[in-house]
């Protein structure tokens, strides 16, 4: 049993591979309490397709990929931003004219592109090819990112539920906005490298989601839900050792069966909705 | 600096407008949604806003608030630039229960603390002074034994008294109300009417937004008519008699 849990930290690549997929986790983790607050879950799926050609130029240009990332990614939200607001265009189709039309430039410069950049790699992620200054990138950006998520969160969660009481009390909703989506640029780059572009959704998603049926109080759930998908983590990453599968792919999976059994069994789940579970004593 | 006009307490001959629309026009799109309004409200008086949906109630509320710019016109509050006033915590606004996402996952307590975030530190941490504000304003309320209580598990009345609760532990010194007694028991419309009469009397502007006439005579000193323009501004009394109502609601469509 001790083999079986120690046996795959032994090499270097899945040490790499754990602190990784865990840094990443837990970070998604923390901001989808927002975005699932909000109802931001489709901006998480935007930012993450239209990075894609950011990648591949920071790989041309040869800068860090965060840096193309971020860049892309900021342009993205900040495309949506104003087409939504200059147009006559509802948002969801705002977001899906932009993120598509990024990811189809990604495609195209990768097409363009010496062979080197590794598609598959950007788009499924390449957790256990990741180099030292890719980790260090990843592990300063994730500590960077959660500390402000965490040092913001009242604030955060005050825009999440009443930007309006926000800005009459003198606290510029507009600011917090622009601080939550550039931290979703930097939690998509942050987990791009663990789970690649297409899962990194589920990630700034599912734990947010996951959490929002176990618990009543926003405190709770920002513990709650990067507790649960660090635990993901690891289990998804034992599963793709020993079974020999994707590891973003085990990752997101645990997520999402984790997210199901909640869904089912939890009281503010479907059957804790249609059958009715003992309530806290009611005290008037 | 905005310094000319002093404070409320300065100077009792000409107590200063605590809110002061002047000509105010807001144009969305090809909508007017108001057009040449002008209001005044003096600190301590309880004021009905009196529409029918669509009569640009909401829109006044977020004019005042900075929310909408308008075309033409303008606000003040306390005779200063209306960021001015915001900052310093002077409006508080109980928004329609429609517009609240009530599956959130916050307290009573959370949120009536929310109240109090302007005056905290950025990182919006709570000392004695906030918590004895939160608490004070949650006994006014009468929601003490619901403190701890998910805000989606409360009955409507009890729901709006919790915003009401927030504006109290503000401090705030201009409260603008969205349809409170909409959707309200008996019990938590008494109790809700007794707290802003009680705000209005230590000096607290009050603006209700509502389509339901029945509260407004005992609880307004004042009362506006608005049909996108102000048709009339005058004692409750007078504004409810049945052919002025009727310039609002048109004929036949006189509520309550």
């Amino acid at each position: 049993m001790i083999e079986f849990l120690t046996d795959p930290v032994q090499f270097g690549v899945m040490q790499r591979a754990f602190l990784v997929t865990i840094v990443a986790s837990a970070v998604c983790a923390i901001l989808s309490c927002w975005l699932v607050l909000i109802g931001w879950s489709l901006m998480g799926d935007a930012v993450s397709h239209a990075v894609v050609p950011g990648v591949v130029l920071a790989y041309l240009a040869g800068v860090p990929f965060a840096v193309g990332a971020f860049v892309f990614g900021c342009i993205a939200v900040w495309l949506i931003g104003a087409v939504r607001s200059t147009s006559r265009v509802k948002e969801d189709a705002a977001i899906g004219v932009v993120f598509t039309t990024l990811f189809a430039l990604g495609l195209v410069l990768i097409s363009v592109t010496p062979s080197q950049v590794d598609f598959n790699h950007i788009l499924f992620g390449n957790v256990l090819g990741i180099s030292d200054s890719e980790l260090v990138q990843v592990v300063v950006l994730g500590a960077l990112t959660a500390a402000v998520l965490l040092v913001k969160s009242r604030d955060l969660t005050l825009y999440a539920f009443d930007a309006d009481h926000a800005h009459a009390i003198g606290i510029s909703p507009r600011r917090l906005q622009v601080l939550l989506l550039a931290l979703l640029a930097l939690t998509v780059v942050v987990a791009l490298q663990a789970v690649g572009v297409i899962l990194v959704v589920a990630m700034v998603i599912t734990p947010g989601a996951t959490a929002y049926l176990l618990t009543n109080r926003m405190e709770r759930m920002l513990l709650v839900a990067p507790l649960l998908a660090v635990g993901c983590a690891v289990v998804g990453l034992y599963y793709s050792y020993y079974a020999d599968v994707s590891s973003g792919g085990a990752v997101v999976l645990a997520q999402g069966l984790l997210f199901f059994a909640v869904y089912l069994l939890a009281p503010r789940g479907l059957f804790g909705l249609r059958i009715p579970w003992p309530r806290r004593a009611v005290h008037r | 600096m905005f310094v000319a006009g002093g404070e409320v307490t300065g100077d009792r001959m000409t107590p200063e407008a605590a809110v002061e629309v002047t000509d105010v026009t807001v144009v969305y799109g090809d909508v007017v949604a108001l057009e040449d309004v002008s209001v005044r409200l003096g600190p301590g008086r309880v004021c009905g806003l009196i529409g029918m949906n669509g009569s640009g109630k909401s829109t006044l509320f977020k004019t005042i608030m900075g929310l909408v710019r308008p075309r033409a016109g303008e606000v003040r509050l306390f005779g200063a630039d209306p960021a001015r006033g915001r900052r310093a915590g002077e409006v508080a606004y109980v928004p329609q229960a429609e517009n609240v996402d009530w599956e959130f996952p916050l307290r009573v307590r959370d949120v009536v603390t929310m109240g109090r975030y302007g005056r905290m530190s950025p990182l919006r941490r709570a000392r004695a002074v906030d918590r004895a504000a939160v608490d004070d304003a949650l006994e006014q309320a009468e929601l003490v034994d619901l403190a701890d209580r998910q805000i989606g598990e409360l009955s409507g009345g009890q729901r709006r008294r919790v915003f009401v609760a927030r504006g109290i532990a503000q401090d705030a010194r201009l409260l603008l109300l969205d349809e409170p007694f909409s959707g309200v028991d008996k019990r938590s419309e008494a109790t809700i009417s007794k707290l802003l009469r009680r705000r209005a009397d230590d000096g607290c502007a009050v603006l209700i937004a509502t389509h339901d006439l029945n509260t407004t005579p005992e609880l307004a000193d004042e009362a506006i008519l608005l049909h996108r323009r102000v048709l009339m501004h005058a004692a409750p009394g007078e504004v409810l008699r049945p052919e002025n109502l009727a310039l609002a609601f048109h004929a036949g469509e006189v509520a309550g």
